[in-house]
């Protein structure tokens, strides 16, 4: 009880705030249009009157938590209801088929975004490593490589991703890969730097240590430096799937005809429909969180296995 | 004369108790504590870890609030002594401020407490003096030893003359060098200031050369189990540890700490 | 083929280069030269294989052209360059620093608010921000107003929890040394706290200075007046001027690295007492 009250309540409450500022913030941002409407009609408003029209609009500026809520069943389990009664008395298979291959379905946008964020993470990670392996055994690649890796940190290299996707296109390569790459070179910077640091942690006593036992160079790094930088990666792994992420989605935007959640926030915006953009953006959000503690709760389970926490 | 003896009290704690409230049930750090600390005494608070002495001292300086009991210091509670600033306080890590030149620690309480700044560079030299730190004022606190750091804290709280200093285990992280010598110059600077010092340790052989009274204190509950006058003069070289007097007088706080180690 | 055979021939000597000095005695100019070295030969390599290979300037256009677009287009790209660093970036970063550091004042003193909106912060911080770009174009309309928003909304949270984890990061000794000096609460915030969560500020400082570019960027792709750096990227990229483009990202990649040292030598002058700044010293 005592933790609930300590760590729980005060977050309850501090979300409990933002939502009733999210419904205030509605009323104020969606009122002109509310009275536009009124004065259109030779009508006053009353304040009941102005909060009803402001949280129920059909293209709100700012669409309360309820009318997101409601867009977000309804493009996702609604529509699978919709297609599965629809597709009645066809074989079991082919009706599967139809509703996953539904494209007014979020769902379906979510997972062709998690599977371009998940094919460049994997890429992305992997090479980061072996780079960050190459950097530690290279005294030639860390004096080069190591000041390139740092200063990319600092320039918005998601600048390139339209010119990616359009280049990858023109050659003929579309769909999930070029978004990938994007999503591979984002997570891939933070991984290179996280490893580089890792793997270096080990101090000068622990390796001492190897050398009293006169350990090589491989056993120095399959039994000492790769298990210290463990924590560090998950740190960097962390960091490395929410920029996937991001990177996914800004392929999306620039080549929309593929889908995705990306293509469903562009969508909403040509169309003017903020709630579309949204329901998409709750859940890229949603997404980004499970994502990101899927690797949290891995990094919990894997630091204890190996004795790094309690 | 029960006025002039009540005039030279300073520290006065009667049934003083504090009990902190844990997940795992209540821990008595101090109980039923009584003790009387007059003017110009150096007073040594020497047990095992747990014996509540640290607390004792923090009690004094307001950091802790006693659960029963009563404590007075200079007649006022802990809390107005603080308040007028009745004591320096020198912590078991030196704890300067690394973006502050050491004139500059030594200043920070006198800006605080709003000591003209025209006295400032005074003040400093003065106490830098006391602790043998002249020529250190430009120099940043990571660019001295644990030592000088440790001696710039104790100037730091000598800065703004207050009569007390409350002293928690201010040497425990140095070597045993520094720490005679940090002794040596502890006891040159009560001579010569007459303050009333109430000082933390685990050291026998600190206790028993520095203090004029030794409290020993025993853990579970956290409580004073003896108070040791000293029989050592006033004057004490660093020889005087080889004497039999100190000797005899180690023993004692021994036999006294190893008493209350086992009826704990 | 010629060419190819240059590039390789450029490569080995490059790292040929490298390796020599990286068996020199280490020294301060040694990673630096070895950088600048490889980051030539990368762009020789560049050069000659797009040459060699004949490939066409709409997939990859050889450094020359970039460098070539970059002159040529001078005052387009200064247009760019202030509508989308200085007008959007910039005042976006200065409001979100501002606001998050004083949101973070106003609840230091509440226990419960910081655990309640810590938490939230951490949580907001990693969640795909930009994605509210296209709403947030909507509201402010196509002018720099939406991109500084888009930077406000995305820094603001990065920068209010270094800032409060920072304003813990005094120690027990610390606070209990300023309560034996009766200090008030603003003496010993401006006086300790504030200066012992400098190294903290500036790291989010640090990584908003990033995150402010990159959201004013990828802001205009959703909508800009005919100029900006993300609307040049976004067009110059659909009608394959792509020597235009990449000048465009040498000029993203200048100002971000040099807004990302001044900020990381305000840090060098700010915290030089840090344990991590002294060895530089």
């Amino acid at each position: 009880m005592s933790g609930f009250r300590k760590n729980v309540w005060p977050v309850l409450v501090v979300v409990a705030v933002i939502i009733a500022l999210w419904y205030a913030f509605a009323v104020v941002l969606n009122s002109n249009w509310a009275y536009d409407k009124a004065k259109r009609g030779g009508y006053e408003l009353t304040f009941t009157e102005l909060v009803a029209d402001t949280w129920t609009q059909k293209k709100p500026r700012l669409p309360t938590p309820d009318q997101i809520g409601e867009e977000l069943w309804k493009s996702t389990g609604a529509r699978i209801i919709k297609k599965w009664d629809r597709t009645e008395g066809k074989p079991f298979w082919e009706r599967i088929a139809k509703v996953a291959g539904d494209p007014r379905n979020l769902l379906r946008h979510v997972w062709l975004t998690l599977s371009a964020t998940m094919l460049g993470f994997v890429f992305g990670t992997g090479l980061g490593i072996l780079l960050a392996v190459g950097i530690v055994h290279n005294k030639a690649m860390n004096n080069s490589v190591m000041p390139w890796v740092i200063t990319s940190q600092t320039i918005p290299i998601l600048a390139l991703a339209p010119m990616i996707i359009v280049v990858l296109n023109s050659i003929g390569v579309s769909g999930l890969v070029p978004k990938s790459i994007i999503s591979a070179y984002l997570s891939f910077f933070p991984v290179v730097v996280g490893m580089v640091k890792g793997l270096r942690s080990p101090d000068a006593m622990q390796l001492d240590q190897m050398r009293t036992w006169s350990g090589n160079k491989s056993q120095v790094f399959w039994k000492l430096r790769l298990p210290s930088s463990v924590p560090y990666l998950f740190t960097s792994l962390k960091i490395g799937v929410a920029a996937s992420l991001v990177g996914a989605i800004v392929g999306e935007l620039t080549i929309s005809q593929n889908g995705g959640l990306g293509a469903r926030m562009l969508q909403g915006s040509y169309v003017g429909t903020t709630i579309l953009i949204w329901a998409a953006l709750i859940a890229a959000a949603t997404l980004a969180a499970v994502l990101v503690s899927i690797v949290g709760q891995t990094e919990t389970v894997v630091k204890k296995r190996m004795g790094f926490v309690k | 004369m029960i006025d002039e003896m009540k005039n030279d009290v300073v520290i006065k704690a009667e049934k003083l108790s504090l009990t902190f409230e844990t997940n795992d049930g209540p821990v008595h750090a101090l109980k039923d504590v009584d003790l009387t600390i007059k003017k110009g005494e150096f007073v040594s608070f020497i047990g095992p870890s747990g014996c509540g002495k640290t607390t004792f001292l923090r009690v004094l300086a307001d950091l802790e609030q006693p659960t029963g009991g009563s404590v007075t210091v200079n007649g006022m509670t802990p809390r107005e002594a603080r308040l007028k600033r009745a004591y320096g306080f020198v912590f078991q890590a030196a704890g300067l401020y690394p973006w502050r030149t050491i004139a500059g620690n030594i200043k920070l309480p006198l800006e605080i407490m709003g000591v003209p700044r025209s006295e400032h560079d005074a003040r400093v030299k003065e106490v830098l003096e006391l602790v043998h730190l002249t020529g250190f004022e430009n120099k940043f606190p990571w660019q001295l030893s644990g030592g000088m750091q440790q001696r710039a804290s104790i100037a730091r709280a000598l800065s703004f003359h207050a009569d007390i200093l409350l002293m928690d285990e201010p040497f425990g992280a140095l070597d045993e060098i520094v720490r005679d010598h940090l002794n040596e110059q502890l006891l040159e600077l009560w001579a010569r200031t007459n303050k009333t010092i109430g000082f933390v340790t685990h050291s026998i052989p600190e206790a028993a050369y520095l203090s004029t009274k030794i409290v020993v204190m025993s853990p579970r509950p956290g409580r004073v189990t003896e108070v040791i006058e000293t029989t050592l003069p006033r004057e004490r070289p660093l020889e005087i540890r080889e004497t039999q007097e100190f000797l005899n007088l180690s023993n004692r706080i021994r036999d006294a700490l190893r008493a209350g180690h086992d009826d704990a | 083929m010629m060419l190819v055979i240059a590039a390789l021939f450029v490569w080995a000597i490059g790292w040929g280069i490298n390796i020599w000095i990286a068996r020199q005695k280490p020294g301060r100019w040694q990673s630096i030269v070895s950088a600048a070295i490889f980051g030539i030969t990368l762009i020789l390599m560049w050069e000659l294989i797009v040459r060699g290979l004949e490939v066409s300037p709409v997939i990859l256009p050889p450094p020359s052209m970039i460098f070539h677009a970059f002159v040529t287009n001078k005052m387009t790209l200064l247009l760019d360059f202030y509508q989308t660093f200085v007008w959007g970036a910039l005042t976006g970063y200065a409001i979100g620093c501002s606001a998050a550091f004083l949101t973070a004042l106003a609840i230091d003193r509440s226990d419960f608010l910081k655990r309640g909106l810590l938490p939230v912060g951490n949580f907001v911080a990693a969640l795909p921000i930009i994605g509210m770009a296209p709403i947030l174009v909507m509201w402010f309309g196509f002018g720099w107003e939406s991109k500084a928003a888009v930077v406000v909304i995305m820094i603001f949270f990065p920068m209010l929890v270094n800032t409060v984890q920072g304003l813990s990061a005094t120690d027990s000794i610390q606070n209990d040394m300023m309560r034996t000096y009766s200090a008030t609460y603003w003496q010993s915030m401006f006086k300790m706290r504030l200066i012992a969560a400098a190294p903290f500020i500036f790291n989010g400082l640090k990584i908003s200075s990033t995150l402010a570019l990159i959201g004013a960027i990828v802001a205009e792709f959703f909508g800009s007046p005919i100029f900006g750096m993300g609307f040049r990227i976004s067009t110059g990229a659909g009608r394959l001027e792509l020597d235009l483009v990449w000048a465009e990202i040498v000029v993203a990649a200048i100002a971000g690295s040099a807004f990302y040292g001044l900020v990381a030598l305000g840090e060098r002058a700010a915290t030089f007492w840090h344990p991590s700044m002294r060895k530089q010293r």
